[in-house]
């Protein structure tokens, strides 16, 4: 083979390599998220309710305790924690429901979730339950009507000593408007 | 597989028409493999230098590495990028090719297994490297890693949380990305190191021309199509329109189609396959490994200079002869090439017992034995231009070459030959020429006995070709089994060659009288 034919293989194969590198490092594009959805994030961690009675340590009790274990002063018996159940309805139809039990050996732990929801964007009436005990009714409710634009991101968490449910990033269309004012 | 085969060498074959043997990027995979390394780590290097870390602050300074700084820190950055690509891209192939010409069996195992190791690591540290960006891809693939590993029951509470909002966002997250990005690579230097530990002299650089090569390739890749970000990261907004750099985060699309534990089933029993399949059943069969017969190694260390996959060492003589050393065959590393004996001295055919045996020898293919095989096949050779063909089971087939006029002995590995065979065959009267071939240039399934063999018939190494040989009736010519149209052509091409010197020596004779 000639030298400049040999030139040419050896400029086509830099060139393969150079496309196939400068190609597949960016392309196709991955359309990860539908144009017209958004996303709905149910993440908190919340320990339900002792399954048994607890009480209150007698100052009996207290004094014959090391003092620095005299902080906690209830004790329940039974360590185990009840399901914490969760529902999430949207315009009136349930959305999503879980049953999260207790972390650990003995039941005892929080119970956690974190999960990814997409759901249309637009204007929702977004209802959210959660239960933590052995009973049937729900203790914490939130119902709000939220504006949802596409793409975004409303997490929905929970901290009971706040009173609840809590969402975050809702009515993301008037905030996006205002971003664009 | 055949079909793998012959397309890979014929794709070899392409390329080695316009680089030449010494000169075929696929004969460089691995070397290719460190050398883009080497670029990864001083354009990380460079970028490492003005990147800062925190959540305000890593996006905004890679910005201004890429735009005020793009002569340099932006041609690195782009430099950094696709360099890595490219190894990914070679590792790739480095492995298939392996594969492919079934170069990971039998005492290969330990580079094929070493290497499928090397890939969870490399990836680790480029998919780690694309969260330091900080922009949307580096959020997308941050928050879908955490999510995958949220999987596994090894966490108390979601690893995901600490993701959910900018707020609970954490600059210690950065401090550990910037940890890992330096101290992952300095594992996959130390698994490079044990990866090539179980060979004698390792490829480990291009050759000049090859590095400078792909070096401009990347330059020229960085300076037509620089590497930008894809806006900040803003975790109350979910990436939608994402490009992918797809030798490195292919997996992600993969998350958003199955489960994470089908993810994670598939990941895990891909690379279990890859380390097991050395140990798959297949039509592979290793012959006894090589023996060394102390009563004739003098410990003279050719086997251990010549043995591809540091199988044989030395240890200090255990038979009470004279000599210091002896040789030891390690026997889990052997693979049985009998290399070692084509450089053992011992390996003689001059020696006058019929039973002779050389100081390392393959149990199954005595040198004694080999020397009687062709003897007699030399025997019945007729006619003119009657040559002698060793040849070596990895490459071209040679059977097909056996006629009236030509004899053949195919050996586990050329370098089997000892030089000292092509001198006998040449001295017997039945024999005209002696025709030497093997694998492609470059290309020795045993890695050097192409290499070897060459110097050896040159007088360049140890145990030469002495120079009584007529250099005039010994070819030698590499062909793979892709190759045999050309080998065969090369054969009776020097045949040709041989009967117009016996025309050329009976003419000078006549005058002479």
């Amino acid at each position: 083979m000639t030298k400049p034919l040999q030139y040419l293989g050896q400029g086509v194969f830099y060139a393969l390599f150079m496309g196939v590198i400068g190609y597949f490092s960016t392309s196709p594009v991955y359309t990860h998220l539908p144009p017209d959805e958004t996303l709905i994030k149910l993440s908190f961690s919340h320990a339900g309710q002792h399954m048994g009675e607890c009480r209150e340590r007698t100052p009996e009790e207290l004094a014959k305790l090391p003092p620095y274990q005299r902080k906690v002063t209830t004790i329940c018996p039974n360590r185990k924690r009840s399901n914490v159940v969760v529902e999430l309805e949207m315009d009136g139809k349930q959305l999503y429901h879980v049953v999260l039990k207790p972390a650990g050996f003995s039941s005892s732990g929080n119970s956690n979730i974190y999960r990814r929801i997409p759901v249309k964007a637009g204007i929702h009436t977004l209802k959210a339950r959660l239960k933590d005990h052995d009973g049937e009714d729900f203790n914490y409710v939130r119902e709000e009507t939220v504006i949802l634009a596409p793409g975004h991101i409303m997490v929905i968490d929970f901290k009971a000593a706040t009173g609840g449910f809590i969402f975050k990033n809702k009515n993301t269309e008037s905030r996006l408007q205002n971003k664009e004012k | 597989m055949p079909y793998a085969r012959s397309a890979l060498l014929w794709i070899e074959g392409w390329l080695n028409k316009f680089f030449g043997h010494d000169l075929n990027p696929f004969y460089y995979l691995g070397a290719l493999g460190f050398y883009l390394f080497w670029i990864v780590l001083v354009s990380g290097t460079y970028i490492y230098a003005f990147y800062k870390t925190g959540i305000e602050l890593s996006y905004p300074s890679v910005e201004y590495i890429t735009h005020e700084q793009w002569y340099l820190g932006g041609i690195m950055r782009s430099l950094h990028r696709y360099a890595s690509d490219a190894l990914i891209l070679v590792m790739a192939l480095h492995m298939l090719r392996e594969y492919i010409l079934g170069r990971f069996r039998g005492a290969r195992w330990f580079a094929w297994v070493t290497g499928v190791l090397l890939i969870w690591p490399i990836y680790a540290a480029g998919i780690n490297g694309y969260w330091m960006v900080w922009d949307t891809l580096a959020q997308y693939t941050t928050v879908t890693t955490v999510e995958w590993f949220d999987w596994l029951p090894i966490f108390s509470e979601s690893l995901s949380r600490s993701f959910i909002t900018q707020e609970v966002l954490n600059d210690r997250f950065f401090t550990l990305i910037s940890f890992a990005h330096v101290t992952i690579p300095l594992f996959i230097l130390f698994l490079l190191w044990v990866h090539i530990m179980r060979i004698s002299n390792p490829v480990v650089n291009p050759k000049k021309i090859l590095a400078i090569g792909m070096l401009l390739t990347l330059v020229v890749l960085a300076l037509v199509k620089p590497v930008l970000s894809q806006g900040a990261a803003d975790m109350s907004i979910e990436p939608r329109n994402l490009e992918i750099d797809w030798f490195y985060l292919f997996i992600y699309p993969l998350l958003g189609v199955w489960s994470a534990g089908q993810v994670w089933a598939f990941v895990i029993g891909l690379s279990l396959l890859l380390v097991v399949l050395p140990w798959l059943p297949s039509r592979f069969k290793q012959i006894p490994v090589a023996q060394v017969h102390l009563a004739d190694c003098s410990g003279c260390r050719l086997c251990v200079a010549d043995c591809p996959y540091e199988a044989v060492v030395m240890r200090p003589r255990s038979d009470g002869m004279h000599f210091q050393e002896e040789a030891v065959v390690v026997a889990d590393r052997c693979v049985s090439c009998g290399i070692c004996t084509g450089a053992c001295p011992s390996s003689n055919p001059f020696r006058s017992e019929d039973n002779y045996v050389s100081g390392i020898e393959m149990p199954s293919l005595q040198l004694s034995s080999l020397r009687a095989a062709m003897m007699s096949d030399m025997a019945r050779l007729e006619g003119d231009a009657r040559v002698m063909v060793f040849g070596c089971d990895n490459a071209a087939n040679i059977d097909g070459l056996r006629s009236e006029n030509v004899c053949v002995l195919s050996l586990p590995c050329i370098a089997m030959l000892p030089p000292s065979f092509v001198e006998y065959a040449l001295h017997e009267r039945n024999i005209d020429g002696v025709f030497i071939t093997g694998c492609r240039e470059g290309d020795c399934y045993h890695r050097l006995g192409v290499r070897w063999t060459a110097k050896r018939v040159l007088a360049e190494r140890e145990p030469r070709l002495r120079g009584r040989a007529d250099r005039t009736r010994i070819r030698q010519f590499w062909a793979a089994s892709a190759d045999s149209k050309e080998l065969f052509a090369e054969v009776e091409a020097f045949r040709s060659s041989l009967r117009d010197l016996a025309g050329h020596h009976a003419t000078k004779n006549k005058a002479e009288k």
